[in-house]
């Protein structure tokens, strides 16, 4: 290749690289970092939440701030986080509902049945999508349009989903649905838009008996590093390696 | 956002939920990839195989072949046009598809599997279906009489004209050159269907690391097939005699295809009950109580055991002609049944069961509207009208029986 020749091609080059690079920080959602204006500096944290079983009533609040916050459609096909309850009898027979599908006219009915005898103990399981730190559904994305902060939330741009449905078949959890609204993928954000000015998610504020807990992971002082700290943890499903960041105290092996 | 949801998705999901058995996470009572995703592999595994069945020729000079290797490629072509689709329409946001191709998530097995299916349609298929007719073409250019047809087969052959015998070698060449690339790339089309269900490591009904090679043969199966079906029904349509020679042979091709791909979905099946891993209760279950009649019915006994005792048969007895063509065809349309059956069970089988493993869902097929049964139809319908227009425009006779001489 000759001087000129070169020259030629470098000036085509350059150019293309650059609308290439443009397009690569536009996939990776760089644009969206704002650290800069607002004053919150997203490598700073590192979000997960401590769910502490026994502390559960199943009273279904935190599944209707979810969906009042997050215009979550009301319909019993679609949720953010939602609760089941598990009832074991004597000869170890396992029932699991799950109780935010039922209207509240269901559960209060529910609750003046006669206590069965065979029934040994019972509980409930708050469910949401557990923010894993090695998330099958980023994975998957073929557009890169759900993605991971580094806060470590999974988040989706729904100006950029094209609603192929491949996250919500990659996620172990049942964690997401397609919003019949916007046809995008829909998830759990950790309510993203309150957690960035130091509040906290709309489930962990109404929950009347703290069986959530809300921290930061990379916080040593934090609630939830405590948590931790003084609980035996599980996570669901950890031979999938998916890392999840939603910890459960003193989970019952019965819990998928 | 916008203010409405698709018509009638509410009483469709109030209908599934009806019909759900046990525990189910809530999100699960809709079935997100519908009968649109079951043509898709369906589609894209005649392409794969029809190919394959080409290559025979080009590639290992199976001479027996020659008489369907156009109509291979136009099958194969044909399907490939329509494969991407069900896709398209399934879309949440179809107008973004192209965001797969600018900005791709290297991550994903679907957004490569974009560019596999580019390469195949673009970089193999038009070009050896154009090296395959130029010359033909220019020929025929140079004799239509009609203004129209002779532009429209001039624009086909790109505007070429030389059809010395060095150039129609050249062509030749080429086109064995792109079929010896095409092989890897047809294994690669549809070994990476299978993939895209076989990585789903949260779905134990697709993760599988057979699920790539068990798609791909039964890929072959499914277009050697339908091949052999478009073939036997053309013959019949233009009255003209089958060519037994051909037929037999790639109706051993068949057997053998069918035999393989027997071998390794029987031996996907017993590694799972073998291992019997945490999921193997509700796949049980979900074999007996969901798939039982499109699974053990129409994939195993009627699509694959059948027809490959038919085969075999066939090959193991001296039958009349005729009695063997219409022990062939029987086995085709049976082959076919078996594959589209077995691209269900495995779609909407994987969504039939929780990943909580506690209960089966249901899927409610719409009969009208974009995900439908009417859509599926029209989509599985398509490439034999594209077939039809193909066939017209090329044909598959070669230039000899067409009065054309080469100069």
């Amino acid at each position: 290749m000759n001087k000129r020749d070169f020259l030629k091609d470098a000036i085509l080059f350059f150019p293309a690289a650059g609308v290439l690079q443009a397009l690569a920080c536009k996939a990776e959602g760089k644009e969206l970092s704002a650290s800069a204006t607002t004053g919150y500096d997203q490598a700073q944290h590192w979000y997960g939440m401590g769910v502490d079983v026994d502390k559960c009533i199943g009273c279904n609040r935190c599944v209707e701030a979810c969906k009042a916050e997050n215009h979550v459609p009301d319909e019993p096909y679609f949720f953010r986080t939602w609760i089941e309850r598990y009832t074991i009898r004597a000869h170890g027979e396992v029932t699991v509902e799950c109780i935010s599908t039922k209207t509240p006219e269901q559960r209060l009915a529910e609750q003046s049945e006669p206590i069965d005898p065979s029934v040994l103990r019972t509980f409930f399981v708050p469910k949401l999508c557990n923010q894993c730190a090695n998330p099958p559904c980023v994975q998957v994305c073929p557009v890169g349009a759900t993605f991971q902060t580094k806060d470590g939330v999974v988040l989706v741009d729904e100006t950029r989903c094209i609603g192929c449905r491949y996250c919500i078949q990659a996620c172990p959890y049942g964690a997401r649905y397609l919003n019949p609204y916007t046809r995008t993928a829909d998830k759990c954000t950790f309510c993203y838009h309150r957690v960035t000015k130091n509040l906290l998610p709309a489930c962990v504020e109404v929950c009347p008996t703290e069986a959530r807990i809300f921290g930061d992971l990379k916080a040593k002082a934090d609630r939830l590093v405590r948590f931790q700290r003084q609980n035996v943890i599980s996570v669901l499903k950890p031979d999938l390696n998916t890392e999840p960041k939603v910890r459960y105290a003193r989970l019952d092996g019965e819990v998928r | 956002m916008s203010d409405t949801v698709p018509a009638g998705l509410y009483e469709q999901l109030a209908n599934q939920m009806s019909q759900v058995i046990g525990f189910i996470y809530p999100n699960e009572v809709e079935t997100h990839w519908s009968i649109l995703i079951v043509v898709y592999p369906y589609l894209t595994g005649i392409v794969a195989g029809a190919f394959i069945l080409a290559s025979l020729v080009k590639v290992f000079n199976v001479v027996e072949v020659q008489p369907i290797y156009r109509l291979a490629l136009l099958t194969a072509l044909s399907f490939m046009l329509i494969a991407g689709l069900p896709l398209q329409l399934h879309l949440g946001h179809p107008e973004r598809a192209w965001e797969i191709f600018m900005t791709p998530q290297p991550t994903s097995a679907m957004a490569m599997f974009g560019f596999v299916y580019l390469w195949y349609l673009l970089g193999i298929l038009l070009i050896e279906v154009w090296l395959e007719y130029r010359q033909q073409l220019v020929l025929m250019a140079r004799e239509a009489n009609n203004g129209l047809m002779k532009f429209l087969y001039s624009a086909l052959s790109l505007f070429s004209t030389d059809v010395s015998p060095e150039a129609v070698a050249w062509d030749h060449r080429a086109s064995r050159i792109v079929t010896i690339i095409g092989i890897p790339s047809a294994f690669l089309l549809h070994g990476y269907v299978g993939f895209i269900f076989g990585s789903v490591k949260a779905n134990p009904w697709w993760g599988s690391v057979l699920m790539p090679i068990v798609f791909l043969m039964s890929a072959i199966v499914s277009g050697i097939a339908m091949v052999m079906l478009v073939y036997m029904v053309l013959c019949a349509l233009r009255r003209e005699k089958i060519d037994m020679r051909c037929l037999d042979k790639v109706g051993l091709f068949l057997l053998v295809a069918i035999i393989v791909d027997f071998a390794l979905e029987g031996l996907d099946y017993i590694h799972r009950v073998y291992q019997s891993e945490e999921s193997i209760k509700i796949l049980g279950q979900l074999v007996l109580v969901k798939l039982f009649t499109s699974l053990v019915i129409l994939q195993v006994a009627l699509g694959m055991l059948l027809p490959l005792l038919i085969l075999a048969l066939v090959r193991s007895k001296r039958f009349s002609d005729d009695m063997r063509k219409v022990m062939y065809f029987a086995s085709v349309l049976l082959i076919e049944l078996g594959i589209f059956s077995m691209r269900w069970n495995v779609v909407i089988g994987g969504q039939m069961f929780s990943k909580s493993f506690r209960g089966l869902m249901a899927y409610k097929m719409e009969l009208t509207g974009i995900e439908s049964l009417l859509m599926a139809i029209v989509l599985l319908s398509l490439p034999f009208i594209i077939l039809t227009v193909l066939h017209h425009l090329l044909p598959t006779r070669w230039m000899e029986e067409h009065g054309l001489a080469a100069h």
